[in-house]
């Protein structure tokens, strides 16, 4: 694939107009992208309900493409060591530890005689989700001899009687870059080298990166990333030499569970809709989608997530906008501005031959 | 299970999608409990309370499976008069020898049976008669008890079908655990009674004629003094309940390796031949008849060991293998003393023990008491270390703790080590036996790097050049190696044996060479060989069977047709039990097979693990044997008696009921009996450095006073040789680490990713501290336990470093398996790292003076 290519076809599209939309639903993002005849876009559902944290997708990830190893450091922030996306880790299992109602990653649980979600309620304004590594206590606490009666929980989010502990919640989940439906990364990428392939996802070149960072901060999900040791960006590409000869990216096919579904967007849309209405009927609340709305300020993300929490506890924007959304309207503005300046000047100018005259 | 058997766990996932509820035990909160209905923790070391907790719900409630239970299981049996039971003397059975530490087990018997003099040469005789009985137990007669079959005596018991005999094993069982109620679970376990009730509750609706309950288990039962009553209690508990032979059901073993299985069915054991044939003892003039009387049970299927025995001698020693001179009986190697991998360690202590060959084993930090492994490694003359990473066990003469601490010094070792470097199984041809005994083969997908070879490949050529080097040689202790079949066809460069050629001895040949496809084809003259009987079939008409890889979807639920499960290719066993004594199914739901009678045979979804066109009213004659002197009404078919036994007259070391002892090294009391611990636990040799604690209120047990446990991490394999030296893996779990709550960080002041000294009598060991609420407090016996939680992949070398747990076990063993009691012991945890050098000795040294040890405590 070359990047003139596209180019020509860019140009010589009737609708190659509706392809430069920044913003909103887009129901043919490859198409959008100059791809004729493209096959369905294809994505991931990744459904947290039924992970069970073993890493797999991490390491078949790094396996097949060959990523570099980020290091040996213990976080203390649950089983998660590798902290977070970047450029050496592609997929990356979030662990949370909370002191909720267990049974929330399964459908059709339980808790009879417990009103376990007005025992959660009376959790301290600490959040109920904390986050990772907040099951650690302050530090005072723990050097400190416990004043509390023997089995009371220390630290700081300890409301619960102590058999309250049973009342405890271990949420895992998968992250990876989302494949926005409108990539800010790809939008202001100078030199090409992130491009939207043809089953709609944004895929590096790394032959053509040269390392200028745009994509960095333009990612609203802190997803794509720059390798020290050589400057260019790395991430996700959803397995682009997979999927070029029918295989599903190596995650996926490493998920012992299911939890990393792979498959056309539209059908993977559809079964998470069912999921969260299945979750949802068996009294699992707090159970929504995450990423899947055409609608949202990305257009809808390529791989979306069955949560079931808040996103913030897992690390995720709650409300993602794609960086360049703005970017008409600000060139619209710089250009006003521009115009009005080079009119001031023209303005003080003229004002200045006058009074020079006068 | 979602912990060290991620895959295996899809299956409790999809499980739980059609409605299945999952129930997680353990002393931890983990990622299995993370996706389970209920997490019960409990004290580690507490599961047989606990199990007989819920027999006695059971029974009590009346919620067992009554039909079942009278048709299939022994418990309308008749004991014998003689019989005491732990009620009766104060937590131990009748029998029981406290000099030699073992039981009598004439007593345990069934009323109406003769005991085993009647069979005259039985091995337990040899025993009495050769040596007083003591030192023969030592010689591992436990582990062969249960092979074989384990005998009954000659007769028919006395029975009684209304099950309300005082002396029926029903009775015995409901006496037994009358103790065991919710409060006591409470005060031994820690789980409060609501939580109990919760589970017992879950249990016994889930099962019954429409519905069944399946239990899984891995090391967290079996690494216990008492670690096989562990299996034996759930055993009592699915067989009352109905739950076993019938799909959804069972007991189902979480191997710890790849083909763990396979290593018990073509034993790395000491004392198994293959298909679980027990290894002959050393007695004078045991031939090959005089041994088979001795070791097989008359009835049931084991009465055909000597048509398996004959053609594996035939597999061995082909052509030499003849009727006149035994079938080479003579060749096979006999024991004279246990030579499990602990009782080999102290023979290298000892100096009896001159050589070792280590196969993907990690011994030097991977075996309990890691620091005794390494002393007898350290008196060896030489040993070979077969690996794919430089592994502690081949480092430890240069540097080992004891080189660091000055109690070793390397130029005073005169232990040669060889060390070779092995093939991965992705670089070999070979099967993996998984723990629902199914056969899965793999094919090379590379070739091994420099100098690595595979297993086979070692094997086979050393066994070759042992040869070369012994032709010609006329010494009738060369014969055995000389007469030997070891003409496997050789492939490629590398000159590896071809695998599948292995397999095919294994499945056995009929006469003319022809591969055999069912054990029931061998016969006991010779004209059949074949190398395991209970994988014969697995190259039926010269296909690899177990490569078969046909898609569920593809098939019915049984999946018959992905690869091949042994026996027979059953994948459940015992599933006669699946339909009610008249050979219809007990439920349609539960449906597996059955006996359909105008075509009169069994039919059904499953392969019947019955002979195929045995009537449900079918009765034996008389004088019949094997198979044909069990009723078509018996379902378990290996028994000698063809039923489920709640109560083990005979086959077990330790006693016929699962009763509650405390591990070796306990904070606590035993609430239930005056017996603290299991009275024929396997205690070896005394030596300074396996020190055991002093336990419950004995003085100076308060120095030891949290109980720890041992474990795996989904990113790590076992001692860490596959794991640690590879940075995708390392990264994950970086370091050694221990788990404790937060009430427990405040009590000692510890801090979250800081450093923690583990101390017990064994040895000292540090660990980065992750405090966290899924290890949560106990209230046991009316005062506050915490746990201490250490996964036990490290060890100095490799890539992820750090000290191994095993530093801090003892060597007290279950007495049937010899199996180290890694899953619940009692140590000191302190802020900071440990001292180096001598320093660490001395920690441990005062540690011992504190609590008052010497080479007596705990050994009573």
């Amino acid at each position: 694939m070359t990047d003139s290519g596209l180019g020509e076809e860019l140009r010589t599209r009737p609708d190659a107009g509706h392809g430069n939309q920044l913003y909103g639903p887009q129901h043919d993002v490859a198409g959008a992208a100059g791809h004729l005849d493209a096959p369905p876009r294809m994505g991931f559902f990744t459904d947290t309900s039924v992970c069970i944290g073993c890493k797999a997708c991490e390491v078949a990830c790094k396996e097949w493409n060959a990523v570099p190893e980020g290091g040996l450091l213990l976080t203390g922030m649950s089983y998660d060591n590798t902290q977070g996306l970047s450029a050496d880790t592609w997929r990356h299992v979030a662990f949370i530890e909370q002191r909720k109602p267990m049974g929330g990653q399964e459908p059709g649980v339980s808790h009879e005689g417990v009103d376990v979600f007005d025992a959660a309620s009376r959790l301290g304004t600490d959040p109920a989700s904390p986050g990772p590594g907040a099951t650690a206590p302050a530090p005072d606490t723990a050097t400190a001899p416990d004043p509390a009666p023997a089995g009371a929980p220390a630290g700081q989010i300890s409301p619960l009687a102590p058999d309250g502990r049973t009342e405890l919640r271990w949420l895992m989940a998968s992250d990876v870059c989302k494949h926005c439906t409108h990539a800010a990364c790809l939008d202001v990428c100078p030199t090409g080298a992130l491009f939207r392939t043809e089953f709609g996802t944004v895929v590096v070149q790394e032959d053509i990166c040269n390392g200028c960072g745009y994509c960095v901060p333009a990612c609203p999900y802190g997803v794509i990333d720059q390798r020290k040791d050589d400057g260019r960006v790395w991430k996700c590409t959803l397995c682009y030499d997979r999927l070029g000869v029918g295989q599903e990216p190596a995650c996926a096919k490493a998920c012992p569970t299911d939890s990393i579904q792979f498959g056309p967007l539209d059908e993977l849309r559809e079964r998470a809709e069912d999921r969260v209405a299945r979750l949802q009927a068996a009294g699992v609340a707090d159970a929504r989608l995450y990423g899947e709305d055409p609608t949202d300020g990305v257009g809808g993300d390529g791989a979306f997530f069955l949560l079931l929490d808040e996103p913030e506890v897992y690390g995720l924007p709650p409300d993602p906008v794609v960086t360049t959304r703005d970017l008409p309207d600000m060139w619209r503005h710089a250009a006003l501005a521009a115009a009005s300046l080079a009119a001031l000047a023209v303005t003080s100018f003229v004002r200045s031959t006058g009074r020079g005259r006068r | 299970m979602a912990e060290c058997h991620p895959v295996g766990f899809q299956w409790v996932m999809e499980a739980k999608a059609r409605g299945a509820k999952v129930i997680h035990v353990d002393p931890r909160f983990t990622r299995t409990s993370a996706l389970a209905d209920v997490h019960v923790p409990l004290r580690a070391g507490s599961d047989i309370a606990f199990l007989g907790g819920i027999i006695n719900y059971v029974l009590r409630n009346e919620k067992y499976f009554r039909d079942y239970v009278v048709a299939y299981t022994n418990a309308p049996v008749i004991l014998r008069e003689d019989f005491r039971d732990t009620e009766d003397l104060d937590g131990v059975f009748s029998g029981l020898d406290t000099d030699n530490r073992r039981y009598d087990n004439a007593s345990w018997q069934y009323e109406g049976m003769e005991v085993q003099a009647a069979s005259g040469e039985r091995d337990l005789e040899y025993d009495k008669r050769t040596t007083g009985g003591g030192s023969e137990t030592e010689a591992a007669r436990g582990e062969a008890h249960g092979s074989g079959g384990a005998d009954i005596g000659e007769g028919e018991p006395e029975r009684d079908e209304t099950l309300s005999h005082p002396r029926c094993v029903f009775q015995v069982l409901r006496r037994h655990y009358a103790r065991y109620t919710p409060e006591t679970v409470e005060q031994i376990c820690g789980v409060p009674q609501d939580l109990f009730r919760q589970v017992c509750e879950l249990v016994t609706a889930n099962s019954g004629r429409e519905r069944t309950t399946a239990f899984a288990y891995a090391v967290g039962w079996t690494q216990h003094t008492v670690g096989v009553q562990y299996i034996r209690a759930a055993s009592v508990l699915q067989s009352l309940l109905g739950n076993m032979g019938r799909p959804g059901g069972g007991i189902l073993a979480l191997r710890g390796h790849a083909s763990i299985q396979g290593s018990t069915d073509i034993p790395t054991l000491f004392n198994l031949l293959p298909g679980y044939i027990p290894m002959p003892h050393a007695h004078q003039g045991e031939g090959l008849d005089e041994f088979v009387q001795g070791e097989a049970a008359r009835k049931g299927y084991w009465g055909n060991m000597r048509t398996y025995l004959v053609s594996l001698l035939k597999a061995y020693w082909g052509d030499a293998a003849t009727a006149d001179n035994d079938f080479c009986f003579d060749y096979l190697p006999r024991l004279t003393g246990s030579h499990s991998a602990y009782e080999t360690a102290m023979a290298q202590l000892e100096g009896v023990c001159k050589g070792y060959f280590v196969f993907g084993e990690n011994p030097a930090v991977g075996n309990a008491n890691a620091k005794l492994m390494r002393l007898g490694m350290a008196n060896l003359d030489w040993m070979v270390v077969r690996d794919f990473s430089l592994i502690e066990t081949a480092t430890w003469w240069k540097d080992g703790l004891e080189i660091e601490t000055g109690e070793m010094r390397t130029e005073d070792i005169g232990t040669e080590v060889f060390f070779l470097p092995a093939a991965a199984h992705t670089e070999k041809d070979g099967s993996f036996t998984n723990t629902q005994r199914l056969l899965q083969w793999h094919h090379k997908a590379v070739e091994p790097p420099g100098q690595a070879r595979s297993d086979l490949w070692f094997t086979y050529h050393l066994g070759r050049i042992i040869r070369e080097k012994l032709a010609g040689s006329t010494d009738p202790m060369d014969a055995p190696v000389l007469d030997v079949t070891w003409d496997y066809p050789l492939k490629g460069e590398l000159a590896e044996p071809d695998a599948e050629s292995v397999l095919a001895e294994i499945n056995g040949r009929a006469a003319d060479g022809s591969p055999l496809s069912s054990y029931e084809q061998l016969e006991a003259d010779g004209s059949t060989a074949c190398g395991c009987w209970i994988y014969c079939g697995v190259y039926a008409d010269g296909v690899n069977q177990s490569a078969r890889r046909k898609p569920g979807q593809e098939q019915n639920w049984v999946a018959s047709e992905w690869a091949w499960a042994w026996p027979a290719n059953r994948r459940i066993l015992y599933n006669r039990a699946s339909a009610d004594p008249d050979g219809k199914p007990w439920s349609e739901r539960k449906a597996l097979v059955w006996w359909d009678a105008d075509e009169g045979k069994w039919v059904g979804h499953d392969v019947p693990d019955f002979k195929p066109t045995k009537s449900p009213d079918y009765e034996p004659p008389p004088d019949a044997e094997a198979a044909d002197a069990l009723s078509g009404k018996d379902p378990f078919i290996m028994q000698a008696d063809g039923k489920a036994w709640l109560y083990v007259p005979s086959g077990l070391t330790d006693g016929p009921l699962p009763t509650h002892y405390e591990p070796q090294d306990s904070p606590f009391d035993n609430l239930l009996y005056p017996q603290q611990r299991n009275p024929v636990r396997q205690l070896l040799a005394k030596h300074p450095d396996n020190r055991y604690q002093p336990s419950g209120t004995e003085p100076g047990s308060d120095v030891f006073p949290y109980v720890a446990t041992t474990y795996r991490l989904t990113e790590h394999h076992t001692a860490g040789g596959m794991s640690r030296w590879l940075p995708y893996l390392a990264e994950l779990q970086p370091e050694f680490f221990c788990e404790i709550s937060p009430e427990l960080a405040a009590e000692r002041g510890l801090e979250h990713t800081g450093w923690a000294t583990i101390v017990s009598a064994r040895g000292v060991v540090e660990a980065r501290v992750l405090v966290t609420d899924r290890m949560a407090p106990l209230t046991v016996q009316g005062r506050t336990l915490h746990q201490v939680g250490l996964p036990y992949h490290w060890g100095p070398n490799g890539y992820s470093t750090g000290d191994a747990a095993n530093e801090l076990l003892h060597l007290s063993l279950d007495p049937n398996t010899h199996i180290q009691e890694a899953k619940a012991f009692a140590v000191d945890i302190r802020p900071g790292r440990r001292p180096r050098g001598p320093a660490s000795v001395q920690l441990v040294r005062d540690y011992r003076a504190r609590a008052g040890i010497d080479e007596n405590t705990g050994t009573e």
